[in-house]
């Protein structure tokens, strides 16, 4: 290296190579944002599992065997019956047992033997309990019923004889749609508070962060026990389940605030708000063209990530006895017959709507992650 | 190179050898990086961002990125007899090795400090690592390491925080923290990037001494030829991953052999020798004045009920620009000179007693400090900015298209076929495609999106400019070619420009005169020519000695910036600044003012 050496010229593109950005370079940034959260393998597939989830929402009456409320006395607790395809060998298509119940008097349980001698086939697109399809359609035609005489109990039954998993099915619509109607309540509120003490700061500031952290150290459980006793018990389901949302909805929004709060503290000290701002643009155009399209991503992931919150809000709530009220059916209302240790230890399937509540919490937080992480521009 | 011959009694401490890198299955990013490097010596490392200097001295250490995978090549280190591949190393001799015999000086002194732990305790766990001392026996060594790097009182600074230090003080920390294990190689990466021009050159000064006593070899990664310059005996010069050059400085510098780096020499800014006297205008046609005009904030205090404090940012200013000429101001990070800017587009007041004169090419002239929102709507068709930061200065969201039409929707200026013929001119003026009209910030270099910066404050038919810092973040040649690009539409369009800048070389290029601010006041000002030729207050000497110049035979004065980039109180009696007395701005010759007095 005590030499002065010099590599031979070679033909060096000067300028900066166009070719290798290609398309990339035309793409917003939303775009290129939906590209890295494909990437995000766990992520995108629990948004695909949420949009099913949704889109099936109006339609679980038809995918139900029974609806949520059909009483059926000789099934008290009956086990969880399987579908099968094949009998002795032979394929007959999908077909279920018959079963008929016994009182153990020993051991005070229901006992439920299969009668395995003759396949009874499930009925496709057959007549069974009215409902109305998308909340409007009445009708009574189903996916699929068991054959007169029967029954198809997938998850088992509870201790009046309803299908678990059709109650399970018809308590999303419930369950699900708690989180969606108090995250848009808590967004509304944070957005609001936030932008008003991220914009305006000083004394508007102040208050609000004081506001924020006062009702961040109640403690959460007590207060929705007593927001939620006080609503009257003459009210509807229907009402009820809109208060329960409102509640949840107006106790979530501290958090929210706090991160619209901090994005725009810091969307503010970026070069181009400031140059919009001397190029003599108007406040409501600065937060319209420039603010408000640059967080507005990170407002859904952070959105995203609060709903599993509202969820198991609402279950706790209607395990306690204090959300949701029969006839409604959530999630949280099913657990609430578990709450029972002999029924949990006797008949372990009323414990089931715990795994839709698991997986859709958790599908809930691998998107907002993904989300998140999509969204930071320091990650590729 | 020297591997044929490698039986000299003079073996390198450090020999990188055919080193490739590269990032998953893409083509490598480094090609066959070979340096050798001997005790005592200083290495330089120079390229533009991305070049692969960077990644070059951090696979020395194995500080490489997950993705990172050495293809190639190896490092070889000769530490007392031993000899061994420091890309072979894994756990515990790598540790050793790393601050060890190996130390390395980051860029941000800012970020790599940990803010939680006295500067003391951070520099004297590189002794609990690795030495056998005792307690107090380490305590002692951290204060005598403190002391060498010129920490003034080390008994303080020991107990001291980070956030306690200014940034050139935690610069000595964190040479400290890296020498006091007496490492055989100091690898610094962009040392003195973040700090001011007269600190960098006090920090440059330190290492160069502390060579001397240890006789350590220094890796030193920079863009700037000028530190080079004025440190390295051996220069290595990085073209995407590759090196086109190498050999000693001074041939180097001197007769450049490879076009790259013949370049680079062309673009570094110079602090020219001698300035050709310019005539000044008999009646200078004044675009915008500035008399008498300070500016002090009131910092909010944390709680709304306690009283707030107030700060001055600048002190009586005098300042006019001359139509279609520039007025450069500079100064450090804190002199007020980006205050200054933002009251000469009328988007801050001064205070009461200030007054801010616009005077267009046509119409009557404006008085900034009361506008009325006219008024203001037309000043702010006439005045535009160019901002600092290339990264933020474009919204992520809007396609290029939206962002250069933005000014003329605001102002509801033209129809969209005229926006659109507009804009496509200007990308032509400042060298870009109008088919990149429909592309997004993220799609465009550094260099490029200030040049979109620079077009979207053209879009309005501007008469006057105010440049704040516009290539304080971008690489040599590219700032090279924007203050060309500055040039080239001042004589076009007649453009004045208040040029913002804390380097006086940069300024020395473009500016018809300048201004020098430190803590707020005017030191010193003057046609550029006469600042240059005589300058005459010792912060203005300081400014200018420090400048590294990427000439082996202009070496730093480091005593001039000593005496003029110290405390303002410590200057020469006649120019000190103390509270309340100001020395006042007196006449050196034609219109070359300086703050003294007598």
């Amino acid at each position: 290296m005590s030499e002065h050496f010099a590599r031979p010229e070679t033909d060096h593109p000067s300028e900066e190579n166009d070719q290798s950005l290609g398309r990339d370079a035309y793409l917003s940034t939303r775009r290129l944002f939906f590209r890295r959260f494909r990437r995000h393998r766990l992520a995108f597939i629990s948004a695909i599992f949420l949009i099913i989830s949704y889109v099936l929402l109006p339609f679980v009456g038809f995918i139900a065997p029974y609806t949520p409320n059909e009483r059926n006395s000789d099934y008290l607790f009956a086990a969880p019956q399987s579908i099968n395809l094949f009998h002795e060998g032979a394929f007959v298509g999908p077909y279920v047992y018959a079963t008929t119940g016994e009182a153990d008097l020993t051991a005070f349980r229901w006992v439920y033997t299969a009668d395995k001698s003759t396949p009874q086939k499930l009925e496709w697109f057959c007549e069974g309990g009215d409902y109305r399809l998308a909340g409007l359609i009445k009708t009574s035609t189903h996916l699929f019923c068991a054959p007169e005489g029967t029954t198809v109990f997938l998850w088992g039954a509870d201790r009046l004889g309803r299908d678990v998993f059709s109650r399970i099915l018809y308590g999303a619509q419930l369950s699900l749609t708690v989180g969606i109607i108090g995250i848009m309540i808590s967004m509304t509120l944070g957005l609001f508070f936030g932008s008003i003490a991220g914009y305006l700061g000083g004394t508007p500031d102040y208050l609000i962060q004081r506001l924020i952290e006062i009702l961040r150290s109640l403690p959460e459980l007590p207060l929705w026990l007593a927001l939620s006793a006080a609503v009257p018990s003459h009210w509807g389901p229907v009402t009820v389940f809109f208060i329960i949302s409102v509640i949840l909805g107006l106790l979530d929004w501290p958090g929210l605030a706090r991160a619209v709060r901090a994005k725009f503290l810091s969307l503010r000290e970026e070069e181009f708000v400031r140059a919009a701002e001397m190029m003599g643009a108007t406040r409501s155009r600065v937060i319209r063209r420039h603010l408000l399209p640059n967080f507005s991503s990170h407002l859904i992931a952070s959105a995203a990530l609060s709903i599993p919150a509202m969820i198991l809000g609402e279950t706790a709530l209607s395990f306690l006895g204090l959300g949701l009220r029969a006839p409604a059916v959530s999630w949280g209302i099913m657990l609430n017959d578990a709450q029972n240790l002999s029924s949990i230890e006797l008949y372990p399937w009323t414990a089931i709507p715990m795994l839709p509540i698991i997986f859709v919490v958790l599908a809930f937080n691998f998107m907002g992650d993904g989300l998140r992480d999509a969204l930071d521009p320091y990650q590729h | 190179m020297t591997l044929p011959h490698a039986e000299k009694p003079n073996l390198p401490v450090l020999s990188v050898r055919n080193l490739s890198i590269r990032f998953g299955v893409s083509k490598p990013v480094l090609q066959e990086v070979f340096f050798d490097i001997h005790h005592g010596e200083t290495l330089a490392l120079v390229g533009e961002s991305g070049s692969g200097k960077t990644l070059s001295c951090r696979a020395i250490i194995q500080l490489l990125p997950k993705a990172a995978e050495v293809v190639s090549g190896q490092v070889i280190y000769r530490g007392g007899d031993a000899e061994c591949d420091l890309l072979k190393l894994a756990g515990k001799p790598l540790r050793r090795l790393r601050g060890g015999c190996v130390s390395m000086i980051f860029q941000e002194p800012m970020r790599s400090l940990s803010p939680l732990h006295t500067i003391g305790n951070q520099v004297g766990e590189m002794l609990a690592l690795h030495s056998e001392l005792s307690k107090p026996a380490r305590r002692q060594k951290v204060l005598e390491t403190l002391a060498r790097v010129g920490l003034s009182d080390a008994e303080r600074a020991y107990k001291s925080y980070p956030f306690e230090m200014s940034g050139g003080m935690r610069q000595r920390a964190m040479i400290a923290m890296a020498i006091i294990t007496e490492p055989e190689i100091l690898i610094a990466d962009e040392p003195t990037t973040a700090l001011d021009v007269t600190t960098q050159a006090t920090v440059l000064g330190l290492l160069k001494d502390l060579q001397k006593e240890t006789g350590m070899a220094i890796v030193l990664v920079t863009h700037d030829l000028g530190v080079v310059a004025n440190m390295a005996d051996k220069i290595a010069v990085m073209e995407s991953g590759q090196i086109v050059e190498s050999g000693p400085i001074a041939p180097v510098l001197s007769a450049p052999k490879h076009s790259y780096t013949r370049k680079l020499i062309a673009a570094a800014p110079v602090i020219p020798e001698a300035v050709a006297c310019k005539p000044e205008a008999a009646e200078p046609d004044y675009i915008l004045t500035m008399r008498n005009v300070c500016k002090s904030f009131s910092l909010r205090a944390s709680k709304p009920w306690q009283k707030a404090t107030t700060i001055t940012a600048m002190k009586e200013i005098n300042l006019a620009v001359t139509r279609g000429k520039t007025l450069a101001v500079v100064g450090e990070s804190g002199s007020g000179k980006t205050t200054c800017g933002r009251i000469a587009l009328g988007a801050m007041q001064p205070d009461e007693g200030g007054e801010v004169h616009y005077c267009p090419r046509s119409g009557e002239m404006v008085e900034l400090q009361h506008l009325d929102k006219r008024q203001r709507c037309a000043f702010q068709q006439k005045a535009q900015m160019v901002f600092q930061d290339p990264y933020s200065t474009l919204n992520p969201r809007m396609r290029v298209r939206e962002a250069l039409f933005e000014p003329m929707e605001i102002h509801k200026i033209g129809t969209p076929a005229e926006r659109e013929a507009r804009a496509c001119e200007i990308l032509g003026w400042v060298g870009l495609k109008p088919d990149m009209l429909d592309r997004y910030p993220h799609a465009f270099s550094g260099g490029q999106r200030q040049r979109l910066s620079i077009a979207r404050a053209l879009m309005m038919k501007p008469e006057f400019l105010v440049c704040d810092e516009p290539t304080s973040a971008l690489d040599v040649s590219v700032q090279e070619q924007v203050l060309a690009l500055l040039r080239d539409l001042q004589a076009r369009l007649g453009l004045s420009y208040l040029f913002i800048s804390h380097d006086l070389a940069v300024v020395a290029s473009i500016a018809d005169s300048v201004a020098v601010m430190r803590a707020g006041v005017i030191v010193e000002q003057g046609p550029v020519d006469q600042l240059f030729r005589n300058p005459l207050h010792p912060y203005t000497k300081a400014l200018i000695a420090a400048h590294p110049e990427p000439d082996v035979h202009r070496p730093m004065d480091l005593n001039a910036v000593a005496k003029g980039a110290g405390s303002a109180a410590g200057w020469p009696e006649e120019f000190r600044l103390t509270e309340g007395k100001l020395p006042p701005l007196v006449t050196a010759e034609g219109s070359h003012l300086v703050r003294r007095f007598g």
